[in-house]
């Protein structure tokens, strides 16, 4: 090899940064977010669902909520019908009575994921 | 069609994904056996590649220079355009790697009546800067799924990217300059004619590639969505190599996650590898000293020769009889 010194260092400082990653997590546990869903409200559902099926809100919520926010600042309306026919109030209310803590619902998912939201800058978080 | 294999080879692979993943459910395949294949294939590739590059000898020494050589003490030296030292390599090295400056120096070559006339043609070169950067910075952000706390600078880069707080969630601006520098690059290979006819399906193929990956991605994040926080956990699971397939993660996942481990693996194979190639092109790293070092050619090897004075013990008798002068009587 010529200037195998130099082809090497460059070499190996290339794979020390592409998998870095691989070494500063191999082995760590690394727990998911796990948002907490132990409120009064949601222990008292029979048929325990949010608003749309859990699947549709864990990929959806912000598509939800920001229409909700559109619908009620055009003054289209404030009553959302889901999938399943059920009424609610286009509120944050609606979030509330369930998910009574922004900290141990919202806050953990969003910060596992670093998402920089911008909800907050207007609204103000329930006092529980 | 040239263009057309190429196109319907990632359509195939699009295909691939949704008859796997969604027809036949192979989420662990799919999610965790192609990305690490794909991880291994790319790294054990660049290394054969790059260490086949640092074996093969550089017969001559091939610097492009294009500035003033380094001579007498009172002619000033172009030290970046022409190095005469390791300095100069590097600095060029540098410029060329974070700015590309050879394609900045494009021109377009014209004749107008009866004289050539340049212009400037920047287009190249600004189309390769934004998509290489705004891939680098893409990157960069996706390194928010590899860290269980997300490092500072990625949350900035994250922020500033989506400054334009456009929607929800927010448009990222990399995403919208990556998807355009790739449609340019790729229509200047179809519109213009002196272009097409030296493109090959190798060069469509990675476009449509990437092409695939962004607006895959696109699709993800703006409109079809997916859970992202079981994205993380698998590709958190991955990295920390207790890898496990994670439900409920829509197709458009596995699409993104698969063009981006076909990319992986065809990377070193590809022309894409240049990434690596860059650093070791003779006519860009070495500096312009041949006449201060001599470059031994690697080939070398010590060749048989017959010199004069070995020929004239050879013949000195037979010289001398027929007159001829001789340097050793």
């Amino acid at each position: 090899m010529y200037n195998g010194g130099k082809i090497i260092a460059g070499l190996v400082i290339f794979l020390g940064i592409v998998t870095f990653p691989i070494y500063y997590n191999a082995g760590k546990a690394n727990p998911g977010p796990s948002p907490s869903l132990d409120t009064p409200a949601i222990n008292q559902m029979k048929v325990k669902h949010c608003v749309e099926s859990r699947q549709f809100m864990r990929a959806n919520h912000m598509k939800l909520l920001r229409g909700w926010m559109s619908m009620v600042l055009s003054g289209k309306g404030c009553s959302y019908v889901s999938t399943t026919g059920e009424k609610y109030d286009m509120s944050w209310d609606t979030c509330w009575k369930c998910h009574s803590s922004k900290k141990q619902f919202c806050d953990r998912c969003h910060q596992y994921m670093a998402v920089d939201l911008p909800c907050w800058k207007c609204h103000s978080e329930p006092n529980t | 069609m040239k263009a057309l294999v190429p196109f319907l080879a990632v359509v195939f692979l699009v295909l691939l994904v949704i008859a796997g993943v969604k027809a036949a459910g192979l989420y662990f395949l799919f999610g965790v056996a192609v990305p690490y294949a794909a991880a291994a294939i790319f790294l054990l590739g660049f290394v054969y590649k790059v260490v086949k590059w640092g074996r093969t000898p550089v017969p001559f020494h091939i610097p492009t220079t294009c500035g003033q050589q380094k001579s007498l003490p009172w002619i000033k030296p172009n030290s970046i355009e022409n190095p005469s030292g390791t300095g100069g390599v590097i600095m060029r090295m540098l410029l060329e790697v974070f700015l590309f400056r050879s394609l900045f120096k494009n021109r377009k070559t014209k004749i107008k009546g009866d004289y050539i006339a340049y212009s400037w043609a920047p287009w190249l070169w600004l189309s390769g800067m934004a998509f290489h950067w705004s891939f680098l910075l893409i990157v960069i952000r996706h390194l928010r799924f590899f860290f269980q706390s997300v490092p500072v600078p990625v949350q900035a880069l994250e922020h500033l990217d989506s400054i334009l707080n456009w929607g929800v969630p927010a448009l990222y601006i990399t995403d919208v300059i990556f998807l355009a520098a790739v449609t340019y690059l790729f229509l200047r290979r179809v519109t213009l004619a002196h272009l097409k006819a030296i493109t090959l399906p190798a060069d469509y193929f990675p476009l449509f590639l990437l092409f695939g990956i962004g607006a895959s991605g696109a699709l993800m994040r703006y409109h079809l969505r997916v859970d992202v926080v079981g994205v993380k956990e698998l590709v958190m699971g991955l990295v920390s190599l207790h890898p496990a397939a994670v439900a409920g993660i829509g197709t458009i996942f596995y699409i993104h996650l698969f063009l981006i481990s076909t990319l992986f693996a065809y990377f070193p194979w590809s022309k894409l590898v240049h990434a690596g190639g860059v650093f070791l092109s003779p006519t860009r790293n070495l500096s312009n000293n041949s006449r201060v070092v001599r470059h031994v050619n690697p080939w070398n090897y010590p060749v048989k020769v017959h010199t004069y004075a070995e020929y004239e013990d050879d013949f000195r008798e037979k010289m001398k009889m027929a007159g001829l002068p001789v340097e050793k009587e």
